[in-house]
């Protein structure tokens, strides 16, 4: 599902953020990516995200190698990943339905499908009857949810999350990560960014060590 | 097999439907929205508005007051009249037949004589040297034929042709055509003509660039929006459709409020000018903007709004990455 080939990322002003990194996930598969901050996760994630481009190696998605892929094809490529962050990106002026349809209504859903797929979506993360509430006047864990739910609504094919538990209390996190595993047993492939070790271990999935931008061990 | 197919091509039509009602949803969407958006942001998308109508309208005025100034010297054109003066032993009955003879001229519309005893009793009651005149022995002023040329005669070589044959005539001693300060004139409505166009072009891109840096500054404020609808894999197209949109209903209310402006100063001139038109015997009537006139404006005035945001959006969300 994703492949990295020497991957390198060199920013002009900050110097390495990723020397000759080089792993594979399998469709379906669930894995941590850790290290200290710095290390280089945050890019790592950037370049799958097409947020970045990498220097030099490969990243292949899919199938598709978005190492250097046109700005115009991003988009429809996105629209196969769900991005999932530490601190949610909700829109805040708009309720919780229409943040959780964003993804749907940029791709050109009817209505009725987004209707449809918004509720099965908040459903599975337990927040059917909170649609027309706003983020604000959610639980931290509460928006965090509503983040998880617009970042399946779509069906991706890959998860990514960063720091996803970053502001959740024990409970919650292990609540999250329940659901990530959920996803991962329907075939999503899940990538966590995080540096809660303790949760890591418990879970026992593989993990990815990043330092100084080098892949130590996965 | 073939039903199969049927209903997959079925399914395909309909989806291509669907996507297609929900391409136009997220237009009117935009199209409402964007208003609902100016409006809920009252004073500084009046001031805003304001501004650029009052840009649009100050074009206006000086177009209308150009096409109105036009309308008089249209006027003028059409009566490029020539008077011949004829020499003095050319009594009044022999002017009056060699004006009936002119009458029948190819390039010639009208005729008027203006025998010497006439003019002498309009000028005796008009001037109020009529006692002045009395005292004189004998009529100093000549017989006179008015000739209107045909409309055809625009041009002026045409029209120096005649002139030159009918002072080729034994008879005529000169010819006079008023055509100096009406070709002055007419030189004057030609650089106001162009001024027109200059200030137009000018204020067309005040509106350009007053539109465009109203949406980067909203572009700037929804910046959160537009970073998450990038990474949920929402195109340029779809992203810069709203702001679009904010730029049309500016430049059209605006386009709209100068229309407004215009007509009302129009309105209050109007008496004035009448009066003054009426102290020259004149028919003269004030032209407003018509009604393609009034189209146009608006089209050009949301015309330039949008393609201000559009340059400034082509740019813009290139540059709005992630922290």
């Amino acid at each position: 599902m994703l492949r990295f080939e020497h991957v390198c990322k060199r920013y002009p002003d900050a110097g390495d953020a990723l020397i000759d990194v080089s792993f594979r996930l399998a469709r379906g598969e669930m894995a941590f990516l850790t290290g200290r901050s710095g290390a280089g996760k945050s890019t790592l994630l950037k370049l799958i995200a097409m947020m970045e481009q990498c220097t030099r190696g490969n990243v292949m998605l899919d199938g598709k190698d978005i190492t250097r892929i046109g700005e115009g094809r991003i988009p429809y490529l996105r629209r196969n990943l769900g991005l999932i962050f530490q601190d949610y990106k909700l829109l805040n002026d708009r309720t919780v339905f229409d943040n959780v349809a964003l993804p749907l209504i940029v791709s050109g859903y009817s209505h009725q499908d987004i209707a449809r797929r918004v509720r099965a979506a908040l459903d599975k993360v337990s927040l059917l009857g909170k649609e027309k509430k706003h983020p604000l006047s959610l639980s931290g864990g509460e928006q965090q949810r509503v983040g998880i739910a617009r970042a399946i609504v779509n069906k991706p094919k890959m998860i990514l999350a960063d720091e996803p538990t970053g502001n959740l209390d024990p409970d919650l996190s292990a609540e999250v990560m329940h659901m990530f595993e959920q996803f991962m047993q329907v075939g999503v492939t899940v990538l966590i960014a995080t540096h809660d070790i303790e949760l890591i271990n418990r879970l026992g999935h593989r993990v990815l060590t990043l330092e100084h931008g080098r892949l130590l061990a996965g | 097999m073939t039903m199969k197919r049927q209903t997959h091509s079925k399914h395909v039509g309909q989806r291509l439907l669907e996507k297609f009602q929900a391409y136009l949803l997220n237009h009117a969407h935009g199209l409402f929205s964007s208003l609902g958006r100016l409006s809920r942001a009252p004073v500084t998308s009046s001031m805003t508005i304001l501004v650029l109508a009052v840009a649009i309208a100050l074009a206006g005025c000086f177009y209308i007051v150009v096409v109105n100034i036009q309308q008089l010297t249209g006027n003028l054109q059409a009566s490029n009249q020539m008077s011949l003066f004829l020499i003095d032993s050319v009594n009044e009955a022999a002017g009056q037949k060699l004006a009936e003879q002119l009458a029948r001229h190819d390039h010639v519309e009208n005729i008027k004589f203006i025998g010497k005893t006439q003019a002498m009793d309009e000028f005796k009651a008009n001037s109020g040297f009529g006692e002045a005149l009395n005292a004189l022995e004998s009529n100093p002023l000549p017989n006179v034929i008015q000739v209107l040329p045909k409309n055809v005669l625009d041009d002026r070589v045409a029209l120096d042709a005649l002139m030159a044959e009918f002072r080729q005539m034994p008879q005529v001693e000169f010819v006079q055509v008023d055509m100096q300060w009406v070709e002055r004139l007419q030189a004057i409505m030609r650089i106001a003509n162009r001024g027109v166009t200059l200030v137009g072009v000018l204020l067309g891109f005040a509106v350009t660039f007053i539109t465009g840096n109203t949406i980067r500054l909203e572009l700037h404020n929804r910046q959160d929006e537009v970073f998450i609808s990038k990474l949920v894999g929402a195109t340029h197209a779809f992203i810069q459709r709203p702001f679009l949109y904010t730029g049309f209903w500016l430049g059209f209310i605006a386009g709209f409020s100068a229309w407004l402006i215009i007509t009302i100063m129009l309105l209050i001139v109007e008496t004035p000018v009448e009066q003054l038109s009426g102290l020259y015997n004149s028919s003269f009537q004030l032209l407003y903007l018509s009604f393609s006139e009034f189209v146009l404006l608006l089209m050009l005035a949301s015309g330039l709004a949008v393609l201000g945001s559009w340059a400034v959006l082509h740019y813009q969300l290139r540059q709005i990455k992630p922290q």
